[in-house]
């Protein structure tokens, strides 16, 4: 993945009104067609209250004799009849587009939906193709024009998968499975976010999501499985050089004791490290001390330190460096 | 926990229920607006019954979100319930539900005699809703004891036991109470006129008997209905 | 006494007689012992606002921590604490205290009566109040504060996740308070079904007499649904149930469902009382009865009870079906109507306002309605699903809080502050300073919270304890800071002014703004004894009553107020000066027709035993001491038997 790339799109907000698919651009239609709304009604409140104050500027300080007033006029037809309309519009237009965000009904010549299992964990997405056998985190790799269901699992407490510009936010509940749908209309790297808090690292909880061409997808694909399928043990052998790939291809019953916390925590900081959400702070000391002690560059991830030695340590430190 | 929780939920009910923070004048002034003042509280007008009324919709309100929590993961939770989702017997509950109906009976016979400044009918009434209350007890004790699962066995478990734990120890308090007023009465603190406490821990003791009723029909009765 | 007629009032001998009979001794005793409501009120609102001042620190680090992006001024455990203790103190120990603090003050006054229903219950209220607010504080000290979020979602807070004492002491706390707040909505309730002085009848109640009620209603049904999470997370975590735990027939949701049923209505409880006071200050401003009395009334309890059925709104990303989601998005949008009501109600009363008085209240009145409006639309936006997933959880619900909080909340408490602070101490606020006041709080709050309505849209997700640079964040989040701290300046003016006032600021007549309501009608401060004689009112206004046919100010025709006029003694009915014991008027609920003779308790330290003896059996609890838990149980039982048994003076 180009860094360039990354970058240029980075430096954008993640922003709910710039959308790039479709779904969250009917969102942000709503959006803004409620910001209307919402400016209009509140210029039109600002004009009653201020008009008799500044009508009466400079009066004098005696009062005036009371004066009848249309009290149904006010309460019940400016504050009840007037203020239901206006509702009743908007709640039409929230049907509209709670109508309009279903998924995509499968047109028979549409290709099937890509089907995606994101999991949550403190504090990391794993994400999961069932189609094609593979296993990744904190990243999704979409191709573009494509239907993604996404179903999502908790493996502990309660997040939320937010990408902001591709769809609104579904909460990942422990002993419920949600689903939601996600489809890229552009090439592109998002960034998504968990949006429930979940403890200490849920500030840093990021996922990306990486729309292709259909066939850039299906070469990753390919490649991601082909690493899969090398043997798990040369990894734990300690040669650094593809730490970071192979990691990804531990199926979960592999990742158990240190083998697991070793990978999470080089996988969370490969993932960082493209993402450079830890941008200009990943000089080489930083990385190994990461690795050493997780805890105190990103406190609470509650991961044990896990011994490497010296000569492993600088191999994995190595190769997180080649990836920039 | 469970009993001190309750207890102290209720200790606020208690204290206006079966208070005298308020009450009537003996010598009160009797002409005004709209007719004689009364010179005593007591009866289902004053303010210390009206407290107890909140308190007992406070209390009861408590046991339909217990109640809701049971059908919403009835619904929600396929699992739930799985194991022993249901009580054996119904025997044993009816018998409870019969006894603490009859206890509500002798409760208002017994202040109905205080109305009529009858102290020892009204004695008679809270001993024997004294004796009936703790034979429900007892009996719920035994439920307990035989029940095949515990509160740490599944939710269901969870919610029967906080349930009807919390129930048990809103009658175990309503017993303190009873206990309370007759030692009152003994010492002839009330009259036909003046027996607020007697008043307030009667409407207590009626709606706890009522969240009984509701219990037994949510917990006994409707897994039986379907 | 046969006639019913007092012969003669001598009023400086019945004022004396009344004085003895209500006097509370300035001893330390009587400092602890005290049940006057009045005292009772001004303690709520000094703990109250000492809890802002708290959770207004906490908000301070906050925004210092998030000036900037990738700060570690806090570490994330120290954030989180932070926040949750913020939101935690806001909600609970300072927005529904503080106006609970006014309504123990003013509801027997509006409502001419000496006291409270249950005065002792009163002061047990408070000293609840006040040890539960300590007890979650002390939590500090052991470094294991709250840390899940005021809503404090399982499972996350479940001791799997969670195993420290943090939210042990959130449950416990919240338990105790809630002990506290029940007593305190049942003796609202009761005093003002029950102890309205005669002529008040129901349409003549003042509207902060409806609000507080409506709000205290609220309470007593919506606090139950919190004992019951908090009660089930409590044995969940310490007695092996598994109520949320979903491998064994639990639901996570059974606590976001619990906890809204309750939360919903508890954010109207936390305004209503202080929309009813804005209905009476307004029209204070604008010399004449609010426009649509009745319908605000209406509106009022309307509110109260429509809050109950919209609590999904804050559930809408849980992925539940579609139909509910529709349901619960149109009774939120419903909600809005009766509050659309109340806004047109003040917006007429300024329009046709006989004179407009631009009193320091009446600012922040004003500004309260611009921030009751942008707060209220930004809630509308979030009640529509689909907006709402894009906006829940991050930023711009965070915007709609505050303004709805600090807006119907923190600004109309200021404004009873300036308000019905002459009537307590005896003493004005400087009006200079309070103009200064309130345009750097309403600079300063704007400044610190519009931009997080536009952050929120832009992605930022709340409850971070830092943000990565360049997300589009960074300018707005300093500007929110910043708006921060103008907010702290003009919380300190406000302190200031409070200072000065009381060292030196000017007399208050008994009536200086001008007013309606009963309360004016007695001295600044009242005597202890509220109303030497008993006061009747023939119509909504009392004190305004012959102020319509004249066109002299209110101010000045207020200084000989008709309802405490005393009336030639041939026609005072005895039951008027009722002064043999610590007595007041028991009434009918509707017409407030004279029903009895009330005899209050005078001064005792029952109340403030229980509240000890309960902390100390919640401190039990805590730390799972079970021979502390039994000790503290006998306490709780001893100390209530002691409160009630009879005093020798009911039965001679
Ligand atoms: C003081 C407390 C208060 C008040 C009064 C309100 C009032 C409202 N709130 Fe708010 N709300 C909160 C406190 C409050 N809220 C808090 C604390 C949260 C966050 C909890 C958390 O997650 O931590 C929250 C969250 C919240 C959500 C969930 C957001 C989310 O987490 O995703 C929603 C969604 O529907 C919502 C809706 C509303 C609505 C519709 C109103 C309505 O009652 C508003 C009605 C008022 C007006 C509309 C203005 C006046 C009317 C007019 C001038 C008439 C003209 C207007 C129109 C035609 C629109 N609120
Ligand atoms: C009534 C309620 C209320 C009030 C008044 C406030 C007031 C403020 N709040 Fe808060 N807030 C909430 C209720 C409230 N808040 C809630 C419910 C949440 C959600 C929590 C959660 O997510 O669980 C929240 C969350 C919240 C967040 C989001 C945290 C996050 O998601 O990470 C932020 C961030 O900026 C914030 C900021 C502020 C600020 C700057 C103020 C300012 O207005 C504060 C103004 C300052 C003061 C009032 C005190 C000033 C102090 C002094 C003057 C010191 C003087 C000292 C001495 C004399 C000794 N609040
Ligand atoms: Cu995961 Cu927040
Ligand atoms: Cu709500």
């Amino acid at each position: 993945m180009a860094l360039a790339q990354v970058r240029a799109i980075y430096d954008g907000a993640p922003s709910a009104l710039a959308p790039v698919a479709t779904q969250a651009a009917r969102l942000a239609a709503l959006g803004w067609a409620m910001i209307v709304v919402a400016t209009v009604v509140f210029i039109a409140v600002m004009a009653i209250l201020l008009i008799p104050l500044w009508r009466r500027r400079g009066a004098p300080h005696t009062d005036s004799p009371p004066a009848d007033v249309n009290e149904v006029g006010w309460v019940v037809y400016g504050g009840a009849a007037v203020p239901a309309l206006i509702l009743a519009g908007i709640f039409v237009l929230t049907l509209v587009t709670l109508r309009a965000s279903d998924p995509p009904s499968d047109a028979p010549h549409a290709p099937r939906p890509l089907e995606i299992q994101v999991i949550g964990h403190q504090w990391w997405w794993g994400v999961r193709y069932p189609q094609y056998d593979i296993e990744s985190a904190d990243e999704i790799h979409l191709p573009v024009g494509r239907v993604a269901r996404i179903t999502l699992m908790s493996n502990d407490v309660i997040h939320s998968f937010w990408v902001p510009q591709l769809a609104g936010k579904t909460d990942v509940i422990p002993g419920r499975v949600n689903t939601t749908w996600l489809r890229a209309d552009t090439v592109g790297v998002w960034r998504g976010t968990c949006a429930e808090y979940c403890g200490m690292q849920h500030a840093h909880m990021a996922l990306s999501v990486i729309a292709e061409p259909g066939g850039a997808f299906q070469q990753w694909a390919r490649q991601s499985r082909a690493a899969a399928t090398a043997p798990v043990e040369r990894t734990n052998a300690g040669g650094g050089a593809d730490l970071c790939h192979a990691m990804r291809r531990l199926s979960h019953r592999e990742r158990n004791a240190g083998g697991r916390a070793l990978w999470t925590r080089s996988y969370t900081f490969c993932v960082a490290t493209h993402n450079r959400w830890r941008n200009a702070s990943n000089v080489r000391g930083n990385v190994a001390g990461w690795i050493e002690n997780p805890d105190r560059i990103k406190p609470g991830t509650r991961m044990p330190a896990v011994p490497l030695n010296g000569e492993q340590l600088v191999a994995v430190v190595a190769y997180l460096e080649s990836l920039k | 926990m469970a009993v001190a929780n309750t207890g102290i939920l209720d200790m606020s009910a208690a204290i206006t229920g079966a208070g005298h923070d308020a009450r009537g004048r003996p010598d009160a002034p009797r002409e005004i607006l709209s007719g004689p003042l009364s010179d005593s509280l007591s009866g289902p007008r004053s303010t210390g019954w009206w407290g107890m009324v909140w308190f007992a919709a406070t209390e009861a309100t408590l046991f339909a979100c217990f109640i809701a929590s049971y059908f919403f993961l009835l619904g929600d939770q396929e699992n739930f319930g799985a194991d022993g989702g249901q009580p054996i017997s119904l025997i044993r509950p009816l018998i409870m539900t019969l006894l603490l109906l009859t206890s509500s009976a002798t409760m208002w016979w017994g202040e109905s005699g205080i109305k009529r400044g009858e102290v020892g009918r009204l004695r008679i009434g809270l001993a024997v809703t004294f004796a009936l209350g703790t034979i429900f007890l007892l009996l719920q004790a035994g439920e307990y004891a035989s029940s095949p699962i515990g509160p740490g066995t599944n939710a269901y478990g969870s919610l029967f036991f906080t349930i009807t734990g919390f129930h048990g120890a809103h009658v175990a308090l309503g017993l303190l109470m009873n206990l309370f007023v007759q030692l009152r009465a003994r010492l002839g603190h009330f009259t036909a006129t003046r027996h607020d406490a007697v008043t307030n821990i009667s409407l207590y003791w009626h709606v706890v008997d009522g969240v009984w009723i509701a219990i037994f029909a949510s917990l006994y009765l409707s897994p039986r209905l379907w | 006494m046969a006639t019913g007629v007092v012969e003669r009032v001598d009023l400086a001998a019945l004022t004396d007689r009344l004085q003895e009979e209500w006097h509370t001794p300035r001893t330390l005793y009587g400092w602890f012992a005290t049940v006057d409501h009045k005292e009772i009120g001004k303690r709520y609102l000094v703990t109250a606002f000492l809890f802002l001042l708290f959770g207004g620190l906490e908000a301070a680090a906050m925004r210092t921590q998030l000036a900037r992006p990738e700060s570690r001024l806090f570490s994330p455990e120290a954030y989180d604490q932070l926040f949750s203790m913020h939101g935690t103190t806001m909600m609970f120990w300072y927005a529904s205290p503080v106006l609970s603090g006014f309504s123990n003050y003013l509801v027997p006054l509006l409502i001419g009566s000496r006291d409270m229903a249950f005065p002792r219950m009163n002061a047990f209220a408070y000293w609840a109040f006040l040890l539960s607010g300590l007890f979650v504080y002390a939590s500090f000290l052991g470094g294991a504060a709250p840390h899940g979020g005021w809503f404090a979602y399982v499972p996350y807070t479940s001791v799997q996740y969670s195993p420290g004492l943090n939210m042990d002491f959130y449950a416990l706390a919240l338990l105790f308070l809630t002990i506290s707040t029940t007593g305190g909505a049942v003796n609202f309730i009761v005093t003002i079904f029950k102890l309205r002085c005669p002529g008040m009848s129901v349409s003549r109640m003042p509207l902060m007499l409806w609000s507080t009620l409506t709000a205290s209603v609220s309470m007593i049904f919506a606090l139950p649904a919190l004992t019951a999470a908090l009660i089930f997370l409590e044995l969940d975590r310490r007695f092996g149930t598994h109520f949320y735990e979903p491998t064994l027939g639990g639901s996570a949701l059974l606590w976001q469902h619990l906890f809204w049923v309750f939360g919903h209505p508890w954010v109207y409880i936390v305004i209503l009382p202080a929309t009813g006071m804005a209905s009476m200050m307004i029209p204070t401003f604008c010399r004449r009865p609010i426009v649509g009395h009745t319908y605000v009334a209406l509106a009022t309890v309307s509110t109260g009870i429509i809050g109950f059925g919209v609590w999904a709104h804050h559930m809408f990303a849980t992925g539940m079906p579609e139909l509910s989601a529709t349901f619960f998005s149109a009774a939120s949008m419903a909600v809005s109507i009766p509050s659309g009501m109340q806004v047109l109600a003040w917006l007429g009363t300024i329009w046709s306002a006989r004179r407009h008085v631009f009193a320091t209240p009446m600012l922040f009145m004003l500004g309260f309605i611009v921030l009751f409006v942008i707060g209220g639309i930004s809630g509308v936006m979030t009640a529509s699903v689909p907006f709402d997933l894009q906006a829940t959880d991050s930023y711009f619900v965070v915007a709609h809080l505050h303004y709805v909080l600090v807006g119907i909340n923190l600004f109309p408490a200021l404004a009873a502050f300036y308000f019905w602070m002459p009537k307590m101490t005896g003493r004005m606020l400087s009006e200079r300073l309070g103009k200064w006041n309130f345009w750097v709080l309403f600079t300063g709050v704007n400044l610190a919270f519009f931009p997080m309505h536009v952050a929120g849209l832009r992605g930022m997700p709340r409850r971070v304890y830092t943000y990565p640079a360049h997300m589009g964040w960074d300018g707005l989040n300093m500007v929110e800071t910043i708006g921060a701290y103008v907010t702290v300046v003009g919380v300190l003016l406000f302190i200031i002014n409070v200072v000065l006032s009381l060292r030196s600021g000017r007399r208050a007549t008994s009536n200086p703004w001008g007013a309606s309501s009963l309360e004016w009608s007695v001295s600044s401060p009242p005597p202890e004894y509220n109303f030497a004689v008993l006061p009747t009112v023939s119509g909504r206004d009392p004190l305004w009553e012959e102020y319509d046919s004249l066109s002299r100010p209110a101010a000045e025709h207020a200084r000989n107020p008709a309802p405490t006029r005393i009336p030639a003694s041939s026609e005072l009915p005895d039951w008027r000066v009722l002064a043999d014991g610590r007595e007041t008027l028991d009434s009918t609920i509707l017409d407030a027709d004279p029903q009895g003779v009330l005899r209050l308790p005078s001064e005792t330290l029952w109340p403030l035993g229980l509240a000890l003896a309960l902390t100390a059996l919640f401190s039990a609890l805590l730390f799972r001491s079970p021979v502390w838990t039994i000790a503290g149980t006998v306490a709780t039982l001893a100390a209530v038997v002691g409160w009630l048994w009879p005093t020798q003076e009911f039965w001679t």
